[in-house]
């Protein structure tokens, strides 16, 4: 059976606004061949998400398209975690938006890659065959995504004092965030039951196992993580999702059905 | 006489990369069939890396050129199965190499994701295209493109870009 369109959305919404998010970078970058991997890693993303709205606009008919689901939807309808929405100012720059904090980029990158090369990699065998065929692409892509920030956490970690400092920060301020990967949702559910989804929960002692080792080698410790659990693929956001789409949402808005 | 279908190969055997013009589409494994219909030609094409931003172009490309050789026909972009640059012809590794881009080695699909990160790969030992010497560093995963990572010659001292297996 097909997955229900709300779990492609949740996967897209993950996918578009990670994209959009470290696509403020461009530009910006630290060193230039990083400026350069993070505008490659936001296509990727954002290519990711293309596939999976077109998909889920043919699965809605009518009038539905990738545009009016990028960018005609409000945040309350977005589906993604809230982990991906954080902007890149970490705990120890402050909180300036323009301040934006490159251990806090790469953890999350990190944690969220670690977590879709597993994804993906179930979702190849989807009897889903349209799910499975995006998968397989976004596999081989998820596989360059985590080997590039799970490098770069090694190399903060284990690097200097000061790089170490910022990046257990980033570790200690972003890992709570993950928890609710292992929570579950409606969307998932369904998918799950029927039979195109993968259960998230039976992914995490692998998810663990990645993230134990890297950060093992980047000599980072991984916190002890209690309290609240964000409630992002429910639609209840950070407050800083808004102001993302604000900016990903307005051009299309002020110009319905532009071209270029 | 040549058939509809041969015409098409024949029309679009010009068209190259638009980031790589010295491999064709067929070459890279873009162009994946042509087959003839009730209503006139179906031309399968897949897309590369998910996001690439040279496929509108190609698409494009393609379109403009069965239009001119006054060939109908209809463009279908199918994903599966996923384009891998395992379908590169040697043909079109050497001449991605005489051009300065390291050619793609062949991609290690049955490794488990897990063991992927368990063992995670030494950069692939890349033979410089200009000097041929292995003595190479990656300088970052990523390069001018997704699809590229960059490379340094420790040798000759040129910076030079990989293909990486897909």
């Amino acid at each position: 059976m097909n997955a229900p369109v709300d779990y492609l959305l949740h996967l897209a919404d993950n996918a578009v606004v990670l994209g959009q998010r470290n696509a403020e970078w461009c530009g910006h970058g630290p060193i230039l061949e990083e400026d350069i991997a993070l505008a490659n890693v936001s296509l990727d993303h954002i290519g990711q998400a293309r596939l999976l709205y077109q998909l889920a606009a043919t699965r809605l008919g009518g009038d539905a398209t990738e545009d009016k689901l990028a960018y005609f939807r409000d945040e309350t309808q977005f589906r993604n975690y809230t982990l991906l929405e954080l902007p890149h100012n970490g705990p120890l720059v402050g909180y300036a938006v323009s301040d934006r904090d490159y251990a806090t980029t790469i953890v999350r990158n990190f944690l969220y890659g670690a977590l879709m090369v597993l994804v993906w990699d179930a979702l190849e065998k989807s009897p889903d065959a349209d799910l499975a065929a995006i998968a397989a692409k976004s596999l081989k892509e998820a596989r360059y995504h985590l080997h590039h920030a799970a490098d770069w956490v090694v190399r903060f970690g284990d690097g200097t004092e000061e790089s170490h400092k910022r990046a257990q920060a980033a570790v200690d301020h972003l890992f709570g965030y993950t928890e609710e990967f292992w929570t579950s949702s409606a969307a998932e559910d369904a998918a799950v039951a029927a039979g195109a989804g993968v259960d998230v929960r039976s992914l995490r002692a692998a998810w663990d196992a990645i993230v134990n080792e890297t950060l093992a080698e980047a000599t980072l410790v991984r916190p002890q993580v209690r309290g609240y659990v964000p409630e992002g693929k429910h639609g209840r956001h950070s407050e800083h999702l808004g102001y993302l789409l604000g900016e990903m949402q307005g051009l299309a808005r002020a110009h319905p059905g532009a071209t270029w | 006489m040549s058939t509809v279908v041969e015409r098409v190969w024949a029309t679009l055997e010009h068209l190259t990369d638009p980031e790589i013009p010295v491999v064709t589409l067929r070459e890279l494994g873009i162009l994946r069939d042509v087959t003839e219909t009730p209503d006139g030609v179906e031309v399968i094409i897949t897309p590369t890396y998910t996001g690439c931003p040279a496929m509108g172009q190609i698409e494009d490309d393609v379109k403009a050129s069965l239009l001119q050789a006054g060939i109908p026909a209809r463009v279908v972009t199918r994903l599966a199965p996923a384009w891998t640059t395992d379908w590169m012809s040697d043909e079109a590794k050497e001449k991605l190499r005489v051009y300065g881009i390291a050619p793609p080695h062949t991609t290690r699909p049955d490794v488990s994701v897990v063991k992927f990160m368990r063992h995670r790969p030494a950069p692939d030992e890349v033979a410089c295209p200009r000097c041929g010497s292995t003595h190479t560093v990656v300088s970052s995963q990523f390069g001018s493109t997704a699809c590229k990572a960059l490379y340094k010659c420790l040798d000759c001292q040129e910076p030079f870009d990989y293909f990486k297996p897909y």
